[in-house]
């Protein structure tokens, strides 16, 4: 009989602060949105109202005298949002695609792609200006 | 009380996949699972391969999924599983012949968070003393029978089976949060690792799972804590 020796497939990655603070961003930006997207679903779908919303009642919003309000109140929005779905993406890559060439492919597109519509948006929020101002 | 026993047989010299046997039974409702899966054995199919030891919740040997979910076969009354039974050899671990599987990965990961005291002061030629309130601290995680119910319930070891899975980390916290252990720093790095405490989504089918009802999810919170103030 010889002594068993595991054989742990563990991955030797070093993993440092990283793992432990996309948690937590997680935790923290849950809690942001669930004030941030049910405010923001609230008050487009109740207050302002679902026929009312088009073109001109963002322009109004945006340009109005809470308009700075609204551009960081979206900008918030977009932040969180984008970064928590970004995260939990990762998250479904790394529970569901185990091979690595796969997993990095996947990843590389959905991150490319989420980091493009997070600097589309912030790009709008900070430079949009409605037309002949 | 007459039962149908739905088992998934595996017989890996004869067979490419595993498919069902039924078996009729005349039981009593009080009879425990496992005694008619030993009665199916001695009397209707000798081929038939189990795990089972003490045959009291307490060795941990003999987890299966029953009516699909895990239990210990000798913890579990025929009048709580009804006429129709299914039986099935617990997920994610490789299966060897019928209900028996491959503990090995499960007790490789469980060595990985060095399950035994670390401490190196000399503590003279007295015991260790630990107040009340520090054994309580982590009471739950010493119920843990190494059964394997909990880490082949969670949907993250199957998907990824380098997760460290539920047991190992209910066995981390036994020593992370015992006041006379030393070796919290070096357990939580490994739980701090990518196959670590990360791969948890909380789904919660190990608390679910456990016969000994350890809330597992709540220590691998306890843990997710420790490393994220970095303090025990």
């Amino acid at each position: 009989m010889g002594v068993y020796t595991p054989t742990l497939r563990r991955r030797a990655r070093p993993n440092g602060r990283f793992e432990v603070m996309t948690w937590y961003l997680m935790r923290v930006s849950g809690v942001v949105l669930l004030f941030v997207a049910v405010g923001h679903l609230l008050w487009l779908h109740l207050v302002v109202g679902l026929e009312n919303i088009d073109f001109n009642t963002i322009v109004g919003r945006w340009t109005g005298p809470l308009g700075a309000f609204w551009r960081v109140y979206d900008l918030v929005l977009l932040m969180f949002a984008m970064t928590h779905g970004l995260n939990g993406a990762r998250w479904v890559i790394d529970d569901y695609v185990p091979r690595r060439g796969p997993n990095w492919a996947m990843k590389s597109v959905v991150f490319t792609l989420g980091f493009i519509l997070i600097l589309m948006g912030a790009f709008i929020i900070f430079t949009f200006r409605p037309a002949g101002t | 009380m007459r039962a149908t026993i739905k088992i998934l047989r595996f017989n890996p010299e004869v067979d490419k996949t595993s498919h069902w046997a039924e078996y009729q039974v005349d039981t009593e409702p009080n009879e425990q699972l496992l005694n008619v899966l030993h009665y199916i054995k001695w009397n209707l199919d000798g081929t038939l391969t189990l795990r089972r030891s003490c045959a009291h919740g307490i060795c941990g040997s003999d987890a299966m999924v029953v009516n699909g979910r895990n239990r210990l076969a000798c913890k579990v009354l025929m009048k709580y599983l009804g006429s129709s039974v299914t039986v099935e050899p617990i997920r994610g671990l490789r299966v060897i012949k019928d209900l028996v599987v491959d503990m090995e990965p499960f007790m490789a990961k469980y060595k990985s968070i060095m399950p035994y005291l670390i401490n190196d002061e000399d503590p003279g030629s007295r015991e260790r003393p630990q107040s009340p309130e520090e054994r309580e601290r982590f009471d739950d995680t010493t119920k843990c029978i190494l059964c394997a119910a909990c880490t082949t319930a969670c949907p993250s070891f199957w998907a990824n089976g380098e997760y460290v899975g539920p047991a190992a980390i209910v066995q981390a916290h036994r020593f992370i949060f015992d006041s006379r252990d030393r070796g919290a720093a070096e357990r939580l790095a490994v739980m701090n690792e990518w196959s670590g405490v990360w791969r948890c989504r909380t789904i919660f089918n190990c608390v679910e799972a456990c016969p000994r009802d350890i809330n597992v999810t709540k220590a691998i919170g306890e843990v997710k804590k420790a490393i994220l103030f970095d303090e025990v």
